[in-house]
């Protein structure tokens, strides 16, 4: 593991990037990996964007990632997707996200085109940056495309050093009972 | 963290990953603090929700959420001149509400010590403003404390406690919207509980609680004396800490998270190019005598704090007078005193202070304006649109918005249809303020809580032509709004006043308010608006559920066309709150409404007009509604006017569909959701 390695999460308020961050925050914690990262609150969770910034390693201090800096970009949701990609993602990192579509308020008000899922690619292309996307067809709830976006992550061995063994530990150290057998059973390959 | 409660109240030291917010949270038990009084508002209402996952009967302490700052801050320090350890938590602009009472507190003398935590938020993430509450700390001589990680956080919550109880005073603990919030591994400390100790020690015969004229000067003097005393303590505090530098010659003093921005910035200088650092926790009173140790040999220091140049005046004023040489850099360009200082824009003013630092060019093209686009790329708005990229010109912006089912918007619906061209609409704080958004454009002006009807009275007057209407909220009605309505009432203002009662303190995570019939403990009394607007003199009052749009519009119609203060209160319960406790109930299937496609005129007036965000536009103009957003409320049943909008039913499983292929794809990804 380098000294320091970025994420940055995006996504619409509802979709559970809280659930997401603190996620990855503390499997990264199990893994041995010193973290810290910052929530987006308030005003967003009315509908707007909502990211959470997560920074692993020793050489990171502050908790925010910043533009163009982030190793890795998780998205839930695609016109967030794009921006996150554009304005976060470096050179060669690596965008993770999860197929779903909230029109912004211009597409909805016909002011705006609403982003096509091949933008996504051809930005991550521009950046040199691979772009995986993730749907799964199985979810009981799509409130749990967070964990499938886990779930792809520990497919993919990112974060370096994270394994899913840790997200289930982590898992387990946020829920309990029927909700986490479900989340659990999103979590396995 | 499932047990969240049970880990505040562990007398085992421990570990754990939180928000800053939560830390303060266990530092005010560890500290026992025993009353802690607040009113919501972001970056600060986790540290209450923190505490709110301690049981019932287990809190070592009594909390209230207070109908606003200045009573929270009066409640706090009545408990601490009684002899509790006591502490009250707001927002930024909550210390204006407060500052009446505030500016009193040095002149007091506060056994049980009184710590005021501010949650002050450079970059206006969640506020009005971004003002520097450093100044109030100036303005009221009270000493402040700077954290700028959840562990500091904990850590400074202790101290301030300490020095508040050893000295007698109120120590205001500064923590800003990246500290509140930001997470990390906290090591706590041990928690030794004590019993409660009830006696009423409340003494005015041993201090002089009545500062009036004369009796003004010693009470000041004792306050101007044991600040100096705070900066005697602050000269040796180990939450200073200075960094030693490779290159001998220059100096960075920074305070708050931008100190963690400068840390990272020097992550990439080999060591000989690294100026030395002062990270300062005590802010003010400045330990003067520090910052001449650090800065004495030094040819340049570059002083680096988030807005207002608080501390490079006074360190400026300092290098005068003790003749020193060192050449102080402080703000070089107004745009450092906008936003916060996140690591690309602190990376930037070092740059630019000292190129020869060789700081590698930023990471993208973006990350040069790093300063904008952290805060503007998020809401997509000016800085975002700002700047060409390939590919498309922008991503559409997100701004936020009313929820689904949201009565405010049924109201802004139909209170727009009873309005003329011209007429004014005046904006309060709370959810409703995003009514300023198109496509409703309804509350145009914002100053602060409460001030709706007092604005509104001011533009009434010598206005024959332009009626003017205003909105609150109810939480607002109880922090600010009374006064603004009493005083149009008794000065007899054209005004009409739409209520927007939704029974929550919504935008701030739905804490009760004091027309709820709940309050933080438990149930209260409920003091209803209308019986209190009757109270308060008003003579017309009309209440009408928001979802009834044709009598909300007739309602504000008829109030409109009277002369005088009239009050419209349009209720309907907050339907992220409602939506939240159904779900959590057994048996709970979920309803949508759905377009008939074959009624469907595309006349797009629930989409952008309307404009619930479960109505999606697909790209042949027909109209879908989103499965993951439609609560199944049918509010927008009656905008439709072709009749096309199916009433709430429970859905039959399958994809929820657009009219188009392209918008059938387009919904892949939620595919795998069933009913």
């Amino acid at each position: 593991m380098t000294e320091r390695y970025d994420i940055y999460m995006a996504g619409v308020g509802g979709q559970g990037i809280g659930l997401l961050s603190e996620a990855l925050a503390r499997a990264a914690d199990k893994a041995g990996l010193p973290v810290r990262g910052c929530d987006t609150h308030g005003l967003a969770q009315r509908g707007g964007v909502v990211t959470s910034h997560l920074r692993l390693g020793r050489a990171a201090h502050s908790p925010l990632v910043s533009p163009g800096g982030a190793d890795l970009v998780v998205a839930l949701e695609r016109h967030e997707a794009l921006r996150a990609a554009r304005d976060y993602l470096k050179e060669g990192g690596v965008l993770v996200w999860y197929d779903a579509v909230f029109q912004p308020l211009e597409v909805r008000l016909g002011k705006a085109a609403e982003v096509g899922a091949a933008e996504v690619e051809e930005e991550c292309g521009r950046k040199g940056a691979r772009a995986v996307l993730v749907l799964r067809e199985d979810l009981p709830d799509p409130r749990m495309q967070n964990v499938a976006l886990l779930s792809a992550l520990a497919e993919l061995g990112l974060p370096p050093g994270l394994r899913r063994e840790h997200l289930k530990a982590a898992l387990e150290d946020l829920m309990e009972g029927a909700a986490l057998e479900r989340n659990l059973s999103v979590l396995e390959p | 963290m499932k047990e969240l409660g049970k880990a505040l109240l562990s007398e085992e030291p421990f570990s754990e990953i939180v928000i800053g917010d939560t830390a303060v949270a266990r530092a005010l038990v560890e500290a026992r603090v025993r009353v802690i009084s607040s009113y919501p508002g972001s970056p600060t209402p986790e540290i209450a929700e923190a505490l709110a996952a301690i049981p019932k009967g287990e809190r070592p302490f009594y909390f209230e959420f207070s109908v606003n700052e200045k009573v929270a801050l009066e409640l706090a320090f009545g408990a601490a001149i009684n002899g509790h350890a006591s502490a009250v938590f707001f927002k930024s602009v909550g210390l204006n509400v407060a500052a009446d009472s505030f500016v009193q507190l040095s002149l007091m003398d506060i056994p049980g010590g009184l710590v005021v935590i501010l949650g002050d938020d450079p970059g206006a993430n969640s506020s009005q403003n971004e003002q520097d509450n450093r100044h109030y700390a100036r303005l009221a001589y009270l000493p402040l404390l700077e954290p700028a990680t959840a562990q500091e956080a904990y850590e400074m919550t202790l101290e301030a406690s300490r020095l508040a109880r050893e000295r007698r005073t109120a120590v205001i603990l500064r923590l800003t919207t990246h500290v509140c919030h930001a997470k990390e591994k906290v090591a706590f400390g041990a928690y030794r509980p004590e019993p409660l100790d009830r006696t009423p020690r409340f003494d005015p015969a041993a201090s002089n609680y009545i500062p009036i004229a004369a009796t003004v000067f010693p009470l000041k003097r004792r306050a101007l004396e044991r600040l100096e005393a705070f900066r005697g303590d602050f000269e040796a505090s180990p939450l200073n800490r200075i960094l030693p530098g490779g290159d001998p010659r220059r100096g960075v003093i920074a305070a708050g998270t931008a100190r963690l921005s400068l840390l990272d910035a020097l992550e990439e200088l080999p060591p000989e190019r690294r100026p030395a650092v002062l990270e300062l926790a005590t802010v003010h009173p400045l330990p003067r005598r520090l910052v001449a140790r650090f800065l004495a040999g030094l040819a340049e220091a570059k002083i680096l704090e988030e807005l207002d140049p608080l501390l490079e005046e006074e360190i400026k004023a300092l290098a005068y007078d003790e003749g020193l040489a060192t050449k102080i850099l402080g703000k070089a360009d107004p745009e450092e005193l906008l936003g916060g200082y996140l690591p690309a824009k602190v990376r930037a003013i070092l740059a630019a202070a000292w190129p020869d630092l060789g700081l590698a060019p930023p990471a993208s093209a973006l990350a040069a304006r790093a300063a904008e686009a952290a805060a503007g790329a998020a809401t997509g708005t000016a800085a975002a649109a700002a700047r060409a990229p390939r590919g498309r010109e922008s991503v559409p912006a997100r701004p936020p918005q009313l929820c689904p089912g949201c009565g405010h918007r049924s109201a802004f619906h139909a209170v727009r249809k009873a309005l003329r061209e011209g007429d004014i609409t005046v904006a309060d704080i709370g959810c409703h303020t995003l009514g300023h958004l198109p496509p409703y454009k309804m509350g145009t002006v914002l100053l602060s809580m409460g001030h709706s009807t007092s604005t509104a009275s001011g533009l009434s007057l010598f206005n024959d032509s332009r009626r003017v209407l205003c909105f609150i909220g109810d939480s607002t009605f109880f922090h600010a709004g009374m006064p603004g309505i009493v005083n149009a009432v008794y000065n007899s203002h054209n005004v009409t006043l739409v209520v927007m009662e939704n029974g929550t303190t919504a935008m701030t995570g739905h804490q009760d308010h004091p027309g709820a019939g709940r309050n933080w403990s438990g149930e209260a009394p409920k003091i209803g608006i209308r019986e209190a607007l009757a109270g308060l003199g008003v003579a017309k009052v009309r209440e009408v559920d928001a979802y009834r749009q044709a009598e909300l519009e007739a309602a504000v119609r008829e109030a409109l066309a009277e002369p005088g203060f009239k009050v419209v209160i349009a209720r309907h319960p907050c339907m992220l709150k409602l939506g939240r406790e159904a779900r959590r109930k057994p048996g709970y299937v979920p309803r949508r409404v759905a377009v008939d496609q074959g009624a469907c005129a595309r006349i797009h007036a629930c989409v952008s007009v309307f404009a619930c965000p479960s109505f999606q536009l697909g790209r042949d103009g027909s109209v879908a509604v989103s499965r993951e957003l439609c609560v199944g409320d049918g509010s927008c049943r009656q905008v439709c006017p072709a009749g096309a909008i199916l009433p709430p039913a429970v859905e039959a499983p399958g994809p929820g569909g657009r009219g188009d292929e392209a918008g059938e794809a387009a919904r892949g990804g939620a595919k795998g959701g069933k009913p």
